[in-house]
């Protein structure tokens, strides 16, 4: 992989994970960029939770999605995630949960920058499973929070990232 | 062309929907090689899969979404036949929907 010169420098700029995970850049071009100045969109839905996504925690994020950040542990969820991820950039990872009235399903990652990687809102009739691909700047815990009759549950996995070979 | 490709298969009473989009989800903290330019952010922040009108699924997004999204859930309910609709709504506005029928 072409990005495999970038580890040294990248553990140096503290990580700029966009940066790394595309592999298209030289690492630490990004430099102060994470703040939320740049992110200027045009148009901002009303209901998109921009506080919740743009927090640097795993408990702000929650906090601001879901008014709490009170956590149950839970084996009632199951992640199905890979132990190693060779590419940070694409991580498929599936949620299901036995848990019944499931209203929501949030997907985080402990050590992104912003943890929130996305929220899955579901139906009535949804059952409780999602499957989708998110980035990981570095090898962290991935923690699946499902909401349930108002009560927050959570789970993790943690996913090792290599990024073209150069260890985890 | 259309940037959804969406399939829902009807098993047993319970419709699995799988879904890819083709978006860039630049989370705005690349730079590009050539400009030296950061890639202004561009992700798709709200996916909406209805069913007959009822939504199904609701999908908030934000950058750490991996490029070209999929997305893949189950529901009860549908039959085969019905009406798939998934819209989707990105950060700069631009939008695009797509419509199927369950199999």
């Amino acid at each position: 992989m072409k990005n495999t010169a970038l580890s040294g420098e990248a553990n140096v700029m503290n990580m700029k994970r966009r940066t790394f995970l595309r592999g298209t850049v030289a690492a630490g071009a990004v430099g102060v960029a994470a703040g939320t100045g740049l992110l200027t969109p045009r148009m901002v839905l009303a209901a998109w939770p921009k506080a919740a996504f743009d927090a640097k925690t795993v408990d702000a994020a929650v906090s601001a999605l879901l008014g709490s950040s009170s956590l149950t542990g839970s084996d009632q969820i199951q992640i199905k995630a890979p132990d190693i991820a060779e590419n940070g950039a694409v991580v498929p990872v599936s949620v299901t949960t036995d848990i019944s009235g499931v209203e929501s399903i949030s997907l985080l990652v402990e050590k992104n920058a912003a943890p929130l990687t996305s929220n899955f809102k579901l139906g009535k009739g949804t059952e409780g499973y999602v499957s989708t691909r998110i980035k990981m700047g570095k090898t962290s815990s991935v923690i699946a929070v499902v909401k349930a009759d108002g009560k927050l549950y959570s789970h993790g996995k943690e996913v090792k990232v290599t990024i073209g070979g150069c260890g985890g | 062309m259309s940037s959804i490709k969406m399939r829902a298969k009807l098993d047993g009473g319970v419709t699995t929907v799988k879904a890819l989009i083709s978006h860039p989800m630049d989370t705005g903290l690349v730079k590009d090689k050539k400009t030296d330019k950061l890639i202004p952010a561009h992700f798709i922040q709200e996916v909406t899969v209805t069913h007959k009108g009822t939504t199904v699924m609701t999908a908030e997004w934000g950058g750490a979404v991996s490029k070209n999204p999929y997305l893949s859930f189950r529901f009860k309910g549908g039959s085969a036949g019905d009406t798939l609709k998934l819209s989707w709504v990105d950060n700069q506005g631009k939008s695009d929907s797509s419509e199927g029928q369950i199999k």
